[in-house]
């Protein structure tokens, strides 16, 4: 109840889209395009070792053969992948080694988007009140990682990834790309050639990381893709909640975010990863700018009973292309997916997961809320697949669409493969009209226009909120009627 | 009170209320009835600002304030409260979700102070005894899965919580039987008071055995035909709306 309340003087409080400020960073940008030569520039940029510069270019190479997909429901203008910056990055010494030696201005920008960077503001909290850990990523390099220290004191490693190339190559080398390899799309591969910066997490074997783990993606350059590679490793019985946050200024052009986010997973280990994602959506009547949020995220269940669970708010984006997927290879691992997907406007959004069901006995959960406004379109894509030693495995998918308004389209479009006789799935879906007799139902007792949407897609959504570590489902239930403001009548 | 002059209406193209003319003093009961097509619901529909439901003429007020230039929120914060002929269910939102949602939200439209949590959940457990509605059942989505009895009472309940200075209940005694009737009547009862108003649209006199009307109208063709004492609706009752109908 006090989350609805918030969510209605939020939406009274708020613009809608609050983070479209730019803030003048004094940055250094590789030249515009894309060349073999950019990439060894962004590798020695990073003072990469020899391994890490070949694997770059291998991509690159492979890059240059692949075609950019286009099965998904969304339509754009080709890219021009020789027009943008591949690496832009705030000016400052080397990577900085305390809070101290960050830009002010920098941090200043982090203030605004009310993201604590200051472990003693962090602190400074109510005794007992839940602590998050920050990777905050500035354009293409993670700007400062917030209480390393007490997690180290646990055995968690969690640094940018240029860091751990640097300090863990071991680890590293073990595991990246082990879960999406370089060649397995095209904007995976894109990422391999040139990702610059994005976190790093090792939990080691038996302990369960102290406090949530976040990173912050901020794009603030012109012209600038943002290319983060993130990898957590959860080792045997090992637990870790992990939440990122995205946002960027208000912008003409189109802006290209690929990501490639690897989860590995090892016997008895568990991750949580949630995701609030509220790029820049473009301009909502004539579609002018905006991200396009083309990114690929996989978890690799890799140990026996290993659990793996992606939560997803998408309301940002001009164009949201992502599967966040499932390899259940352990036996008895299981994977689940929540997502809320809000599109409004001119916003287009191909989203869902893959559960590929490999080892005995594995479990997953799909819960879709997908809800369409403006002139937007939304599409449920997911593939549930079990192999032929898949024996005993099970999928439950709940596929849930809500259409505001006329000028709206939702699509779900699931792909089930059982190549065994021994799995159980179920499919349920349904699409739904936010009606007009509710909303005058709860204006007639009381509510404005604007709450009782909220009120009504919240009670949409709450499967999936329930999902999120609380102060996010706060702010997750905020986005999801910032986003859909003015979206009736 | 509520004050109705000439009030006209239409729907689509259709003329549906034709200058009906009705006055509800504070502290009265007032029984609507008539023939199916009268135009009742339209009227409760009209007074409460339904989207879709033209007026075309005439005036209505409320303590002197004109509702038809109010939104149905402003109306309800004035105070109007409508028993759906056909309460809405709402999705994963609990029924003490929304209640308490509506009731802050016309409290702070009034310029009050919110109620707080532990004093609502008071005012919800009493209430909701009262109507013999099982506590728990606040806490699933209002109206999903619940019969239409169980629909009925959960207006009343609402009815009682957000204790409107003036409510239409439209055809409340439908799909309820004859206990569920006499809880939600003395639901009803209990909310009477010298500065409240009702309005009972019903289609038969059943329900006016448990809700003594002050005053009964008959409202036939978009206007009142004729108003009179508890007795009308008795007479009603023997010799049918026929000779209203024409």
């Amino acid at each position: 109840m006090a989350a609805v309340k918030q969510t209605v003087e939020q939406v009274k409080a708020l613009e809608s889209y609050e983070h479209g400020f730019v803030s003048d960073i004094e940055s250094e940008f590789a030249p515009k395009g894309l060349s073999a030569d950019i990439v060894r520039f962004i590798s020695a940029k990073k003072d990469e070792p020899q391994w890490m510069l070949d694997w770059r270019l291998e991509a690159y190479e492979r890059w240059r053969s692949l075609d950019e997909p286009h099965w998904a429901e969304v339509q754009f203008p080709p890219i021009d992948y020789q027009d943008s910056y591949y690496y832009a990055a705030p000016k400052t010494k080397d990577g900085p080694a305390s809070l101290d030696e960050v830009d002010p201005d920098l941090l200043a920008v982090y203030a605004k988007l009310g993201i604590p960077l200051k472990e003693q503001e962090v602190l400074a909290g109510v005794v007992g009140a839940p602590r998050y850990a920050v990777d905050a990523v500035f354009d293409s390099v993670s700007v400062v990682t917030t209480f390393k220290k007490e997690l180290a004191e646990v055995g968690v490693i969690f640094c940018s990834m240029s860091e751990a190339i640097r300090e863990h190559p071991d680890l590293v080398r073990k595991y990246l790309g082990t879960v999406v390899p370089t060649s397995d799309n095209y904007y995976a591969c894109l990422n391999a050639a040139v990702f610059s910066d994005g976190s790093f997490v090792y939990v080691p074997p038996g302990v369960r990381c102290p406090m949530e783990l976040s990173t912050y993606f901020r794009i603030n350059a012109e012209n600038s893709g943002q290319f983060e590679r993130t990898l957590i490793i959860a080792d045997k019985a090992a637990y870790v909640s992990y939440l990122e946050g995205c946002t960027a200024p208000m912008r003409d052009e189109n802006q290209l975010h690929a990501a490639v986010v690897e989860l590995v997973l090892l016997d008895d280990a568990e991750i949580k990863y949630s995701t609030v994602q509220n790029w820049y959506p473009g301009d909502p009547v004539t579609g002018k700018g905006g991200i396009y949020n083309f990114v690929t995220k996989r978890a690799d269940c890799r140990g026996d009973r290993s659990k793996v669970s992606w939560t997803q708010v998408e309301t940002g984006s001009a164009i949201t292309w992502k599967y966040p997927s499932c390899v259940l290879r352990g036996e008895g691992s299981s994977g689940e997916f929540y997502s809320i997907a809000v599109t409004n406007g001119r916003q287009q959004a191909d989203t869902g997961t893959k559960m590929i069901h490999l080892g005995a006995n594995t479990k997953s959960r799909i819960v879709s809320k997908g809800i369409s406004a403006g002139h937007s379109s939304n599409t449920y894509r997911g593939l549930v697949s079990a192999h032929p030693k898949a024996i005993g495995s099970r999928n439950f998918t709940q596929c849930d669409s809500l259409l505001i308004g006329k000028g709206c389209a939702a699509n779900t479009i699931p792909y089930v493969e059982a190549r065994n006789g021994q799995s159980i799935f179920e499919h349920e879906a349904t699409t739904t009209r936010l009606s007009e007799d509710q909303l005058f139902y709860a204006r007639q007792r009381g509510l404005s226009q604007e709450e009782a949407v909220a009120l009504l897609v919240n009670g949409f959504v709450r499967e999936v909120l329930q999902e999120l570590p609380m102060e996010f489902a706060v702010e997750a239930q905020k986005l999801v009627a910032i986003s859909l403001e003015g979206s009736v009548g | 009170m509520l004050s109705i002059q000439e009030l006209s209406a239409s729907v689509g193209e259709k003329p549906i209320l034709n200058g009906l003319s009705l006055t509800v003093p504070a502290g009265e009961v007032h029984a609507i009835m008539g023939p199916n097509g009268a135009g009742k619901s339209t009227l409760s529909y009209v007074l409460t600002g339904r989207e879709g439901y033209e007026v075309t003429g005439g005036t209505a007020t409320l303590d002197g304030v004109n509702l038809l230039s109010l939104v149905p929120e402003d109306r309800a914060a004035k105070g109007l409260f409508l028993s759906f002929q056909y309460p809405l269910e709402i999705p994963g939102v609990p029924a003490l979700t929304f209640v308490r949602a509506a009731l802050n939200a016309q409290r702070k439209a009034r310029s009050e102070d919110e109620l707080a949590a532990p004093a609502f959940l008071k005012l919800a457990r009493e209430k909701a005894a009262a109507l013999k509605i099982d506590f728990d059942m606040l806490k699933r989505p209002l109206n999903v899965g619940f019969s239409g009895g169980e629909k009925k009472r959960m207006e009343i309940l609402q009815m009682a919580m957000l204790e409107p200075r003036f409510s239409i209940l439209d055809e409340t005694d439908s799909g309820l039987d004859i206990d569920a009737l006499k809880i939600v009547a003395e639901g009803v009862n209990a909310l009477r008071g010298p500065d409240r108003g009702m309005l009972v649209i019903t289609h038969y006199q059943r329900l006016l055995d448990y809700i003594k009307p002050d005053r009964v109208s008959v409202l036939a063709n978009g206007r009142i035909v004729a108003t009179g004492g508890p007795e009308l609706a008795l007479e009603l009752e023997r010799s049918g709306y026929d000779r209203y109908a024409a």
